[in-house]
């Protein structure tokens, strides 16, 4: 059997060892890539799928007109809806409640939202103490609306032309 | 008052317990701060930050890991041998501790100027592989026992080699004392009369058989975390398994300083006209531990059947030709004696 010389030679002068040191050397002083995570944040995309949030009109109307579509298209079957005609004839939702234990973020209820009234927000950040905090209702889906309106309002707008 | 402390029984005793203190205290705490050193470096190579969290720079990082693991349940698993299970981290803390012993700082600066220092060192390591085994053995867990198996053959494998490599040294000097070794290879040429010159090849030989010997990545296979989760500590927690990684830093801290002795002068001043001293045996060291940090950040893991042909095959052979080509020159002074100190009067 012929002996290979070149590569006799590297393995006896540690040809390999010697790059790999040189190449963990100059990643040594290399920018890191780590986030500070809770100092620091990573960018989100304007279609980030987060924490959802019911949206009212700017006069302080519900948009939500209780049609079921995302009930319906919910493939974790996570939405619970119930309605009946409000006291001026309008149709509204009298329970909206989502399990977000149940949610798997896919995004199809805000994809099936006619008057764009259910939408997943840009907050990931809400963990909970107990499971019963993850049973959103109206009042809390409605309660986020109010607190991310102006991202999810500029969201939107920047999603809009691929939309 | 100096009379005290050198003729009487007691005051011996005390006085070699205040050195011993004096030795422990410190390597202790700078063992941790070369744990946070250890992980930093090898965030650094994956361009990660590290520990950055506790204290300044996560300066304090090891500490609270030290607390954490001084303040956690100390679980026993219920098929175990308990008091061998015990008493095996301990073994392998005490074993790892008296070996700095004999290990010079600066000229005198030793508890126990043995002159077999080097022979103690070895019987010591090789003892270590006890508090492994027992640990493995104890613990009544396939993954604990089959790592603890491994570690035992490896340990054993490389020790031949780190013998011989280190009898090569010994040839040179024609003492088994370190502070012997240190002092021989004072020279004319600062760093270039020390013995990584004339020993060279062995040099890299030991340094890889210290990552060996000691379970350190790239050799870590008694502890491989893909395959044996563990390996011998999975049972252990809180403080037995502290003494277990404290026991296992400081052998692999012991490797290098006898790195740093053996071939890279000690005490002595790399540049002719520096003064030698502690210092540059400590900066040596930290060196020596930058390597060991590089190496395993930089050397994916072997397998298990390439560790013991790299050990009896390629290191093995070559350590024992090493031996018998130092031994030659050594007997005829060849090379202007760099291979022979005790007759230049080096």
């Amino acid at each position: 059997m012929a002996i290979d010389y070149t590569r006799a030679t590297r393995y006896f002068l540690l040809a390999d060892f010697i790059n790999g040191f040189r190449l963990g050397f100059k990643y040594f002083f290399a920018p890191k890539a780590t986030i500070n995570y809770p100092h620091e944040k990573g960018p989100l995309s304007p279609r980030f799928r987060g924490e959802h949030a019911l949206r009212r009109y700017p006069n302080g109307e519900e948009r939500c007109i209780a049609c079921k579509l995302c009930e319906a298209i919910c493939p974790a079957q996570a939405i619970t809806i119930d309605a009946e005609p409000r006291e001026d004839g309008s149709r509204r939702t009298t329970r909206y409640d989502i399990d977000m234990t149940k949610c798997i973020y896919c995004g199809f209820c805000q994809e099936a939202c006619p008057v764009d009234a259910i939408v997943e927000g840009p907050n990931f950040e809400f963990s909970t103490e107990t499971r019963e905090e993850l049973f959103y209702d109206k009042a809390k889906l409605l309660e986020n609306g109010e607190q991310w309106e102006a991202e999810i309002a500029r969201n939107l707008e920047l999603d809009a032309p691929y939309r | 008052m100096v009379e005290f402390f050198t003729t009487t029984n007691l005051g011996i005793a005390l006085l070699v317990l205040g050195q011993c203190l004096l030795l422990v205290v410190p390597l202790l705490v700078a063992l941790a701060f070369l744990m946070y050193a250890d992980r930093k470096v090898w965030a650094a190579v994956q361009m990660r930050k590290g520990p950055n969290v506790v204290g300044a720079f996560g300066l304090l990082q090891s500490f609270a890991d030290f607390i954490k693991y001084i303040v956690k349940e100390v679980v026993i698993p219920a098929g175990s041998d308990k008091v061998v299970f015990l008493l095996a981290p301990m073994i392998s803390f005490v074993l790892a501790m008296i070996a700095w012993a004999v290990v010079p700082f600066n000229d005198g600066w030793v508890i126990s100027d043995l002159n077999v220092a080097i022979l103690y060192i070895l019987a010591i390591s090789s003892l270590e592989v006890y508090g492994v085994i027992m640990g493995g053995w104890a613990s009544n867990s396939k993954y604990a026992f089959l790592g603890s198996l491994r570690s035992a053959a490896q340990m054993i494998s490389y020790e031949v080699s780190i013998g011989l490599i280190i009898i090569g040294v010994i040839l040179s000097t024609g003492s088994l004392n370190l502070s012997d070794i240190v002092q021989a290879q004072e020279g004319r040429y600062g760093l270039f009369s020390w013995y990584w010159l004339p020993h060279l090849p062995m040099v890299v030989l030991f340094f890889v058989s210290a990552l060996a010997e000691t379970n350190r990545p790239p050799f870590d296979l008694p502890e491989a975390e893909s395959e044996l989760v563990a390996g011998y500590q999975v049972e252990y927690s809180a403080t037995p398994f502290l003494l277990f990684m404290i026991g296992e830093l400081t052998a692999v801290v012991l490797m290098c300083a006898l790195t740093t002795l053996l071939f890279f002068g000690g005490w002595l001043s790399p540049v002719p006209g520096l003064p030698d001293g502690f210092l540059w045996m400590v900066g040596k060291m930290t060196l020596v531990f930058f390597m060991f940090a590089m190496v395993k950040a930089i050397v994916p893991r072997y397998r298990y059947d390439q560790l013991m042909r790299l050990g009896w095959k390629v290191f093995l052979p070559m350590s024992l030709i090493w031996v018998v080509l130092v031994a030659f020159a050594a007997h005829f002074e060849l090379f202007g004696g760099a291979y022979a100190r005790w007759a230049i009067g080096g």
